[in-house]
């Protein structure tokens, strides 16, 4: 049986749900503020006859043809455009960081959202981009070292004990908490995401997305943001993580813009219930705008 | 031995040490101050000098600069800081091309813009042989792309031909 199946008392149209979650997911751009501008790398792919279109709800995303490979085109060399799923730029927006500030991404490898993080940071202020695994950090470093952003620190450090040593100690403004997850939602790129599916394992991963969140809100000064978001549908590491968050921290669930189809977070899963604030959460399925899935939610810290 | 403020110590490869502000208060004789750093970038290319106002300079590594828009005050645990920028500890110091992209757009001299067959050819690591009048030595290489001159890397002219400096793994055949 499709282990997504178990979703389609949440979905709308689980016919459609199973359908997107079929099809192939179309290759798309950011374009990197630091280096470019939309209208720059519009001419570039013109020049070159790279067929794009805009996404429609952020003018800095462009959907390529079919048979475009990114890497090997002069913006992607000059580190004007960054290969990144649609959704996956979702966070950082809600993340909302401003020049000057003290950010830090506690999963940051390989680093789409690190650099999307940094450009809306116009490159100044502090940056922390921290993974566990040293191969991924490298990739990380070098996405960055690509895109030109000068303001990362990048740290190597499980995010569930990340230390705020070498920081003298001071908090940060906002926090992105992307987690790894069970990656139900990237189905439509690795359609083996769902192959070793098991409730078990999601159970054991959500374990590590509450120390996570846990200790990124402690490292987040009050009145601070922190961003949860995975590529996941299981409420049991969305909603439920953020319960543990709301029962264990000083910290509440905010609304945020988004212009982008999605449905509110869910207030009841398999015989449990969830905080009313939850619904600020939003869960984008692959049906709504042809895309891979994923959850955000925004949280605000001591408040 | 470990971090902090090690401007006034000999190098250590492992970590992240401050360069000096100016050549007179270094120890470390090997070490690039951040005002001849700053300097070379300015003789070099022409940029203005406030590029890097905001700038903090470290070294780690022989001779590897890195450039990172914001400050620490001891970057002991970390892995990386900003960007690496320039090598110094060598009679020629030699601009890297993720500086040369970040900051080369406003170089006002020793840039040379390749046409369309050399660019793609510099970006192969392939040897060229552009019309080029001026300094010997370490170049930005640009072409023109939608509309203005974009850096692609760095060039080493010597003996009317520009051997490309692109790192193996920048390297891709369009």
């Amino acid at each position: 049986m499709d282990p997504l199946a178990r979703y389609d008392s949440l979905v709308d149209d689980s016919a459609a749900f199973h359908a997107a979650c079929e099809r192939p997911l179309p290759s798309v751009v950011r374009v990197n503020d630091i280096k470019a501008t939309p209208d720059r790398v519009r001419q570039a792919f013109d020049e070159a006859g790279i067929g794009y279109e805009s996404v429609g709800w952020h003018d800095g995303l462009f959907r390529l043809a079919d048979d475009v490979k990114p890497g090997n085109t002069w913006p992607f060399v000059h580190g004007w455009v960054y290969g990144q799923e649609e959704v996956s730029a979702v966070p950082a927006l809600a993340v909302d960081p401003q020049p000057g500030e003290r950010v830090l991404d506690c999963c940051a490898a390989p680093g789409s959202k690190t650099t999307q993080l940094a450009a809306l940071m116009d490159d100044r202020g502090l940056l922390v981009g921290n993974d566990n695994n040293l191969g991924r950090l490298s990739a990380l470093r070098s996405n960055a070292e690509r895109c030109g952003v000068s303001n990362l620190v990048v740290t190597r450090a499980d995010a569930r004990n990340f230390s705020l040593k070498p920081f003298s100690g001071d908090p940060f403004d906002r926090t992105l908490v992307d987690v790894p997850c069970s990656c139900e939602g990237t189905v439509r790129k690795n359609p083996d995401a769902v192959d070793d599916w098991s409730l078990d394992h999601i159970e054991g991963i959500a374990g590590v997305q509450k120390a996570i969140l846990g200790r990124s809100l402690e490292v987040t000064r009050e009145g601070g943001t922190v961003v949860y978001s995975t590529c996941t549908f299981a409420p049991e590491e969305n909603e439920a993580v953020l319960q543990y968050a709301l029962e264990e921290y000083d910290c509440r669930l905010v609304e945020y813009d988004l212009d982008l189809e999605h449905v509110s977070g869910i207030t009841e899963w398999d015989g449990d219930t969830y905080d009313d604030s939850m619904t600020r959460a939003k869960r984008i399925y692959p049906h709504h705008n042809d895309t891979g899935g994923f959850f955000c939610a925004k949280l605000e810290v001591g408040a | 031995m470990t971090s902090e403020n090690d401007s006034s110590r000999e190098n250590d490869g492992q970590v992240f040490n401050r360069l000096p502000a100016t050549a007179a208060e270094r120890d470390d004789e090997g070490r690039a101050a951040r005002e001849e750093v700053v300097e070379w970038w300015v003789d070099r290319f022409g940029l203005d000098p406030e590029t890097f106002e905001n700038y903090t300079f470290w070294e780690k590594g022989a001779g590897k600069v890195w450039a990172f828009a914001s400050d620490l005050e001891s970057p002991a645990d970390v892995e990386g800081l900003g960007m690496t920028f320039l090598r110094t500890r060598q009679e020629h110091w030699k601009p890297t091309t993720d500086a040369v992209q970040r900051f080369g757009r406003e170089a006002t001299k020793n840039v040379v813009v390749l046409e369309t067959d050399d660019a793609r050819a510099f970006l192969r690591g392939a040897d060229t042989d552009p019309e080029w009048d001026g300094d010997w030595g370490y170049l930005i290489a640009a072409h023109d792309i939608a509309g203005a001159v974009e850096p692609i890397g760095v060039g080493l002219y010597l003996y009317d031909e520009l051997r490309s400096q692109m790192p193996k793994g920048r390297q891709r055949e369009l």
